[in-house]
Parts: structure tokens; C-alpha cells; sequence
């Protein structure tokens, strides 16, 4: 019986839990929170086809709740038969052009957003000043890389605000999907080309949102497609050029600061940078970089895109990452590790920061 | 053979069954293949949503649900929907036609036979290592790159059953155009009929590229090809191409039987003919027309250019029309009408708003820029499900009440068909309109799991509750099917009182031949005309005479068979070293089983006069 209570109490909550949230999600991952150019267009084309949508259900409705009143056999043994109405070429005429107007006035917008999103034309520019950002898709995790700046990164992407950023997608191993919700729809990495798109996201409500939204992958990929996320840290022009200058001033791996740290740099040295490098500069292939960039790996968010950032579960994740991502491509590609050695690797890790 | 019916044991029936050549029993044979699958794919589903409950949650690990979400998919598409339409398209459409039989009842055996051995194929996979795990759509980078056995049991699968509904739809195609009693011309078939002649020409062109796509990834995953290899020169997103083409049309051969299901249950409960019928069946054809039209918009994201995505956009938009006159037709057929409220008219009833629902956000996502935010989302999963299951899942339940006493001579409870109802229309909507919403606040579909404080938790929780009370719907109506059969109360021709079409005049079950003399159609809903007219049934268009029928025949069975021997062959040939000799051995069987069919004269048998005659006196009236 308890079981019972339990389970309706909880029901109870999760219907409030739904009004309360006014049906709009969180500021930071939600589509119904656009917090950019790009998701404030298509904000607006969602409204604006839902406003439509709901007028045609009301009409149909309308007629249906009519119909149930009026024309129910309320007697069963009733034996009258009804007039056999051929059909009305009025209405028919009616509900033929009424819809093509409505589409019509969807169509126009549709089509008007969809070039307009396709615009990536600053890219190709000679001295343009756009910024563009590599964004490479592997078997869960992301490799973002600024080639104007000359810097590689990873799992966290660093995007300045109020200007239009500008995309190079393609993927290394099987196909997935760039999408960032708040800041606008997705785009897939394929493993054949290149596509382009942009993204803006707006000062204000970054702020808002924390300066930090997730990013996530859209597209099947294996096991672990629903833990590949990243995160998107969006800030002003001027907190990302200070960003870009404190990365691009790491030319060598940064010196470990503690005991502790050093020695969990001779094990990172020995066992880890065969796959992840600590320098941010790009003069590797994409295809070279097989795993993500740990030069700023003491400043980011999460651990794996999805982990508490904390030295306990960095050690957790470390000595077995396969229950936390099943499928990933780290597990099994070093030695075992001791508990001392976790905790000096730990240190050393968390300590790679480029800001203060 | 003799026409009178003989007593069988339970072996004489499985046999009877299993060389049937008789439309009506081949639809038996859909129905319980079809149902069973349908149960299949269900628990899939229940699985899906008790994983998807709570954040974080262990039930099946990532890699089995990957499984699951792919093999429910696939099996409810090609496995339980088309197979349950398909038995309804047997069972009712010679009839309505006033024909004895499909056009080719042997080729209509082998049809169902390639399904079934194609449907046991593919879930084998979960005793043999591991089911298909790259989505019901398998696009190719992941689907080459899934290890194991299970995508090989897909493509494999899918060809064997792919095969049988490509053969079915041409059947009912040359059933259709030749088949149609004196009288019956084109503007006079019912509209399931239309239905299905316009389901079985869009099966004729769209089954075609998925079977080239299923080919040409058969040869890269199993004889060493690179038709998807990206670093060989190949390229995957032809494999999108592929398969969307025939996959939006596939929707279409899908709905377009439901609407046809649903237009002769608004005409038979409202007591009135369709309203609008010529612009229903215009709108049938160009729904099926531009079905083929619209497939890359279900690439929008994949990068294809602006120019191709606002084309694509706007005649997915188009398809909004026709589609609309449907409906309206359909409300203003019940207008002014006597309506009924029986367990099939409850679904059609509920079938309206559903749909509609359905309709517009499929109008939504047809907004190409702001697809770029639905795509590949719970937005998108609600949508389709309120198609597939609003739709053709709606239609299909409603078919089975309305015709189980044509099929099986015997009316299902209306009351539990009642109760059957409300528990899966609240469980639908229950379990996906929230879904909606959970995809534009960010969940991805085909996810795992989700991380707590991105507020998806207590919409899912709403979303597993709901797909309980769908469990229990379908738990009632197995209970009501069951219960039906042990009853067997016997009707009559015409146990919903008001049947229109040309099934509703002979018994039920009708006998194996179907009609006596062939009936003569003076108009749209021939029967109903008689009736109007004071006559109690059809007239005959022909002198009593004699009947030729097909004789009944193994063969399918065996070719279908031997498909499913070389299928195994295939898979393991590189692991195993007899698989070279398995895949020998199946050919063997199929080319030898059709050796046999084309050497061997087969003229089927007549029913004489004589014995027509004594039927008659047994109350079975043409």
C-alpha cells in the first residue's frame, strides 16, 4: 500500500513539477529559451506555426464537439436514415484554398529563415574577420579548434557574445549532431564533408543563463550517444580575447606546481600523452587528435562532458571510465592505476588551468 | 476435394494453414503473426519507457537499449503495422471487390510466408548474439561500424520480409485492376480499396531502394564492399537518400489504408455515404503522389543546402492539404448523419483529434529553419507517434472490431472494446504529448538515459505512466479476443446493422469461394443501395455456374524457407567455414521449390454446380 502512495505522490508531483516550470524548460539547454539570433528565428517560426496549428485544431474541434451533440443516435432502435449527401462543392472548394493560405503564409518565412541561417558567407571572405571554429565529432567527445587563433580545445567550447560565430563541421568516426538548444537548431557532423553553419548568442541572457549552456549530440551514434555532451561557455569579446591570449601563451606543457602534481605529471607523461595532448596549438591533423585536449582541463565544467567536476570522480572516471561512458575509446588504452597514483594524477589535472 | 467442410484435428489445421492459398485465412495468418509482433515491439516499448523514467536509470544498459529502440522500430513498422494492415487488406478487399480470391493466391502464400520467415530471422538476433543497434533507420557510418552480428541480422531480415510486401502490394495492385465484380468500376470501390490499390502502387516503388540500399550494405558489411566506406570512396549519405525514399513513402502506405479503414466506419456508423467521395479519392492518389516527393525532409540537418531544404519544406507543406480535405470530409460525413457510438466508431471518433494533432506538427516540422531545432528530438518521436499511433495503430484496433465478425464469424465484447479504448487513448496521449515538450526543452532522442537538473525528470515520469495504461489497453483486448473466441457466438451477414459495401452481404466468415454467383454493383456502396432499394441482398450478375480454385500449396513455405536457410549462411560465412555451403544449400531450396512450381501443372479444381446448390440450403447466400 505504501508502494501505492508513494507512486501517487509522486505523480501528484510530477504534475505540478510540469506547471510550475511554466512549459518552458531551463534557460540553459532549452529551445523555448532561445538565447541567440539563430534560436530567437526560429523561436519565432515555432510561434508562429503553432498560432496557425491551434487555429486549424480549434475549427476541427469546433466542429467535432458539434457533431458529438447533435448528430449522436441517441436511440438505438432509432430507424430513421439520414439524407445521402453527395458531397458540396463549396466546402470542398472552401477547405481546399483556406489551407493553401495558411500554408502560404508559413511557407514564406520558412523559406526566407532557411537561406538566411545557410548564410555563411563571411567564412570564405579574404581578412574576414569572422571567427570560425573547427568542430570535430568523435566516439563521445568533441575537439574544437580556432584555426585564426591557432589554438585547439576540447568538451568546452568558448564562444564570444553578440557576434555571429562561425561553424566547420565534419565528423572522424561514425556520423553525429552538433546542437546547442538555447543558442539555436543543430547541424550533423558528417563523415563525408564539411557543413557550415553560425551561431550567435546574445550577451544578456548568457548571463543569464550562467555563461554556460549545454551542447549535446542529436544523432545516433553508439552506447554512449546520450552522454556526449559538451558545454558552452559564451562570454564578451573581451573575456574571450583574454582567454585566447592566456591559452596561446602555453607554448610548453605547464609545470605541475606541487609534489603531488609532479608526480602526476611522470605518470600523465608516461601513460596519457600518447592520446591527449597539453599544449593548445593545432600543428596536428584533426585526424591525429585522438583524444580531447587537456591543456585548460582545470577550468572546465565537467569531467567527460558529463561528470561532476571534482578530483574524486576524475580518479572514478580515470581507473575505469567504461560504466560512466560504455563504449568510449579510453578504456583499456593504459595500465591499471594505484590509488596513490590516481590521487597524484588527479592533482596534476586539475591544476591545468589557463585562468585565474 | 470437397466444398463441405471437414472436421480437423489440430494437426489438419496447422497444415491447412500452412498451404493455404485462401485470402481469408492468409489474413488469419497476418493478424497472428502481425498481433504477435505487434505484442513484441509493445514490450519494446514498455522496456523503453521504464528505462526512460527516472534520470540515471540501470534497467537495460546502453548498449541493450540501443538494441531495443532499434528492434522496436523496426518491428512495429515492418513487422506488426504493415502485416496488420495487410491482413485487413486480405481479408476485406477481395470482398469488397466482389472478386473470389486475390489475382494470385499462390504468390499471395509466398508473400506472407517471405514476411514471416523475415520476421523470425530478424528476431532471432536476440538469442544470437545481440539485436541490430543503429536505429530502425541504420544509417550507414554507425551501422558499418556496429560490431557483432545484430545490423547483418537487419539487413538481412529486412530483405526476406521487404521481398513478401513488395510481392503483396503487386498482388493487390492486379487484384485491384482486374479482379473488380460486373458493375464495380473505379469511382465505385470503396475507399479502403482505393486505399489499398494506392498503398500497393507506392509499395511497388519505394519497397525498390530500400531493398538497393539493404543490398549494397549487405555486401559492405558481409563480402568485404565499400559502397558506405567514407575512407574508400564511398559515400553515406547516399545510404539516407536510400532509405528516406522509400521510408516517407512507407508512412503513407501506412495512414493511407487507416484513412481507408476509418472513411467506411464514419460511413457505416453515421448511416451515410461518404461526403465528398471523388475529392477523397483525388486526395488519396496525390497523398500518395507527393508522398514520394518530400523524402529529404527528413535530411534537413544533414546539410543538403538551402535550396534543397526550402523545396523539400514546402512540399512537405503541401501534403497538409489534401490531407486536411480528409478530414474535413470526414467531419462533415458524420454531419447531419445518425451516429453510432461502437467500439470502431469510439476509435474513429478519437482518431480525429489525435490526427490532427499529428498533422500539424508535422506541418511544424516541415518548417525547415526550426526543424533544425526539432530534428532528432522527443519533438520528433512525439510527432510520429501521434501519426503512427493516432493514425494506423487507432485504425488498426478499430479494423479489428469492426471486421472480426467478417473474419471469424464472431463479434468481439463492445463493452471490453470500450474499456480496451480509453485505456490506450489516455495512455497515448499520456506518453507522448509531453514528449513535445521534453524535445524542445533539449532531450535528444534515442537517448540512454538523461542527467538529472535539465528538467526532463517528471515529464518523463508522466510519459512511462502513461505507456502503462497502453499496456493495459492492449492486456484487455487480448483478454476480449480470447474470451470472443471461447464464446463463439455466430452472426450474421451483417452484425453491425448498417454495412454498406459488398463484405457486409455474404456470411461471416464467408465461405471459401466467397460468392456464389458474382454480384452485380449498381453504384457506391452497393449494398446499401440494394438495401435502400428493399432488397434483402445482392443480384447476381451471373448464372449459378461452376468455380475454379487454386489448389493448395506447400511451395511457399519452402521457398520462403530456403531464403531463411541461405540467410544464416550469409551472415556467418566469414566466421564459420560452413557457411559457403549453408548459403548453397538455401538457394537450393528456393530456385529447387520454384523449379517444382514452374514444372509441375498445378489447374486448381472446380466447385461444382451441384454442390453450390446444397450450400445454399445451409444459409450461405451470394
Amino acid at each position: 500500500m505504501k508502494r501505492l502512495a508513494n507512486w501517487r505522490l509522486l505523480s501528484l508531483f510530477a504534475v505540478l513539477a510540469l506547471v510550475l516550470s511554466g512549459c518552458r524548460g531551463e534557460n540553459f539547454v532549452s529551445a523555448l529559451r532561445p538565447a541567440g539570433e539563430v534560436a530567437d528565428m526560429q523561436f519565432d517560426l515555432m510561434k508562429l506555426s503553432t498560432y496557425v496549428m491551434v487555429g486549424v485544431i480549434l475549427v476541427v474541434m469546433i466542429i467535432f464537439v458539434i457533431i458529438f451533440f447533435r448528430f449522436r443516435r441517441k436511440d438505438d432502435k432509432d430507424e430513421t436514415i439520414p439524407k445521402q449527401v453527395e458531397g458540396s462543392h463549396k466546402l470542398e472548394i472552401l477547405w481546399t484554398s483556406i489551407p493553401i493560405l495558411l500554408l502560404l503564409i508559413l511557407a514564406v518565412p520558412t523559406v526566407s529563415a532557411t537561406f538566411n541561417l545557410a548564410d555563411v558567407s563571411p567564412m570564405d571572405k579574404k581578412n574576414s574577420k569572422a571567427l570560425v571554429i573547427n568542430v570535430r565529432s568523435h566516439l563521445y567527445w568533441w575537439d574544437f579548434e580556432y584555426p585564426g587563433q591557432k589554438l585547439v580545445t576540447s568538451q568546452e567550447l568558448v564562444v564570444p557574445t553578440n557576434e555571429r560565430v562561425y561553424f566547420n563541421l565534419k565528423s572522424l568516426d561514425v556520423k553525429h549532431s552538433f546542437w546547442i538548444p538555447a543558442a539555436g537548431g543543430k547541424l550533423d557532423t558528417n563523415t563525408d564533408n564539411i557543413n557550415k553553419f553560425w551561431l550567435e548568442f546574445d550577451d544578456k541572457r548568457s548571463n543569464e543563463a550562467g555563461n554556460l549552456f549545454y551542447g549535446k549530440c542529436a544523432e545516433l551514434c553508439g552506447p554512449s550517444h546520450a552522454l556526449m555532451d559538451f558545454k558552452v561557455k559564451a562570454i564578451s569579446r573581451d573575456k574571450f580575447d583574454a582567454w585566447v591570449t592566456a591559452m596561446q601563451d602555453i607554448k610548453e606543457p605547464q609545470k605541475a606546481q606541487s609534489d603531488l602534481a609532479v608526480q602526476g605529471q611522470d605518470i600523465f607523461n608516461k601513460s596519457c600523452i600518447g592520446c591527449h595532448a597539453v599544449t593548445p596549438e593545432n600543428k596536428l591533423p584533426d585526424t591525429a587528435r585522438q583524444a580531447p585536449n587537456l591543456t585548460n582541463f582545470g577550468d572546465r565544467s565537467r569531467i567527460a562532458g558529463i561528470l561532476k567536476h571534482d578530483k574524486e570522480k576524475l580518479k572514478q572516471w580515470i581507473s575505469n571510465p567504461e560504466p560512466y561512458k560504455p563504449g568510449n575509446l579510453m578504456t583499456g588504452k593504459y595500465d591499471e592505476m594505484s590509488p596513490q597514483e590516481l590521487d597524484a594524477l588527479a592533482e596534476y589535472l586539475m591544476g591545468l588551468k589557463v585562468q585565474e | 476435394m470437397s466444398t463441405i467442410a471437414q472436421k480437423k484435428g489440430f494437426g489438419g489445421t496447422l497444415w491447412d494453414f500452412l498451404t493455404t492459398v485462401d485470402h481469408k485465412k492468409i489474413a488469419i495468418l497476418y493478424l497472428i503473426a502481425g498481433g504477435f509482433f505487434f505484442v513484441v515491439g509493445g514490450l519494446e516499448a514498455v522496456f523503453i519507457r521504464i528505462q526512460l523514467a527516472v534520470p540515471n536509470n540501470d534497467f537495460v544498459s546502453a548498449g541493450a537499449f540501443n538494441q531495443i529502440i532499434t528492434m522496436h522500430g523496426t518491428t512495429m513498422i515492418f513487422l506488426a503495422a504493415m502485416p496488420l494492415l495487410f491482413a485487413f487488406m486480405n481479408a476485406v478487399m477481395p470482398l469488397q471487390i466482389g472478386a473470389r480470391d486475390v489475382a494470385f493466391p499462390f504468390v499471395n502464400a509466398l508473400g506472407f510466408w517471405l514476411f514471416f520467415f523475415g520476421g523470425i530471422f530478424l528476431n532471432l538476433s536476440w538469442f544470437l548474439g545481440g539485436a541490430p543497434d543503429a536505429g530502425w533507420t541504420s544509417y550507414a557510418s554507425l551501422a558499418i561500424h556496429s560490431k557483432g552480428h545484430g545490423v547483418d541480422f537487419y539487413v538481412l531480415g529486412l530483405q526476406i520480409a521487404g521481398l513478401g510486401t513488395l510481392i503483396g502490394g503487386i498482388n493487390f495492385l492486379v487484384t485491384i485492376i482486374n479482379m473488380r465484380a460486373p458493375g464495380m468500376t473505379y469511382m465505385r470501390m470503396p475507399l479502403f480499396t482505393w486505399s489499398t490499390f494506392v498503398a500497393s502502387a507506392m509499395i511497388l516503388f519505394a519497397f525498390p531502394p530500400l531493398t538497393v540500399g539493404l543490398t549494397l550494405m549487405m555486401f559492405d558489411r558481409l563480402f568485404g564492399a565499400n559502397f558506405f566506406e567514407v575512407a574508400m570512396g564511398g559515400n553515406t549519405v547516399i545510404w539516407e537518400h536510400l532509405f528516406w525514399i522509400f521510408g516517407h513513402p512507407e508512412v503513407y502506405i501506412l495512414i493511407l489504408p487507416a484513412f481507408g479503414i476509418f472513411s467506411e466506419i464514419f460511413a457505416i456508423f453515421s448511416r451515410k455515404r461518404l461526403f465528398g467521395y471523388s475529392s477523397m479519392v483525388f486526395a488519396t492518389v496525390l497523398i500518395g503522389f507527393l508522398g514520394f516527393m518530400v523524402w529529404a525532409h527528413h535530411m534537413f540537418t544533414t546539410g543538403l543546402g538551402p535550396v534543397a531544404n526550402a523545396i523539400f519544406a514546402v512540399a512537405t507543406m503541401a501534403i497538409g492539404v489534401p490531407t486536411g480535405i480528409k478530414i474535413f470530409n470526414w467531419l462533415f460525413t458524420m454531419w447531419g448523419g445518425s451516429v453510432k457510438f461502437t467500439t470502431p466508431m469510439y476509435y474513429a471518433f478519437g482518431f480525429i483529434p489525435s490526427f490532427v494533432c499529428g498533422g500539424v506538427t508535422g506541418i511544424m516540422v516541415a518548417t525547415a529553419a526550426a526543424d533544425y531545432q526539432y530534428h532528432d528530438t522527443y519533438f520528433v518521436v512525439a510527432h510520429f507517434h501521434y501519426v503512427i499511433v493516432g493514425g494506423v495503430v487507432l485504425a488498426i484496433l478499430a479494423a479489428t472490431h469492426l471486421w472480426w465478425p467478417k473474419m471469424f464469424g464472431t463479434m468481439l465484447n463492445e463493452t471490453l472494446g470500450k474499456i480496451t479504448f480509453w485505456f490506450f487513448f489516455i495512455g497515448f496521449h499520456l506518453t507522448f504529448f509531453i514528449q513535445h515538450f521534453l524535445g524542445l526543452w533539449g532531450m535528444p532522442r534515442r537517448v540512454f538515459t538523461y542527467l538529472p537538473g535539465q528538467g526532463f525528470d517528471a515529464s518523463n515520469m508522466v510519459s512511462s505512466i502513461g505507456a502503462a495504461f497502453m499496456s493495459i489497453g492492449v492486456l484487455v483486448l487480448l483478454y476480449n479476443i480470447i474470451m470472443t473466441q471461447v464464446k463463439n457466438v455466430k452472426v450474421g451477414n451483417d452484425p453491425w446493422g448498417d454495412g454498406r459495401t459488398l463484405e457486409w452481404a455474404i456470411p461471416s466468415p464467408p465461405p471459401f469461394y466467397n460468392f456464389k454467383q458474382l454480384p452485380l454493383v449498381r453504384g457506391l456502396d452497393a449494398l446499401w443501395l440494394e438495401k435502400m432499394a428493399g432488397k434483402k441482398g445482392m443480384t447476381p450478375a451471373e448464372p449459378l455456374g461452376d468455380i475454379h480454385m487454386p489448389n493448395a500449396s506447400f511451395i511457399p513455405f519452402m521457398i520462403s524457407f530456403g531464403l531463411f536457410i541461405a540467410a544464416f549462411g550469409a551472415m556467418y560465412h566469414k566466421d564459420y567455414s560452413w557457411g559457403l555451403p549453408v548459403i548453397i544449400l538455401g538457394l537450393l531450396v528456393t530456385f529447387g521449390s520454384m523449379f517444382l512450381r514452374s514444372i509441375k501443372d498445378d489447374h486448381g479444381f472446380h466447385i461444382h454446380k451441384e454442390d453450390l446448390v446444397d450450400d445454399t440450403e445451409k444459409g450461405a447466400k451470394a
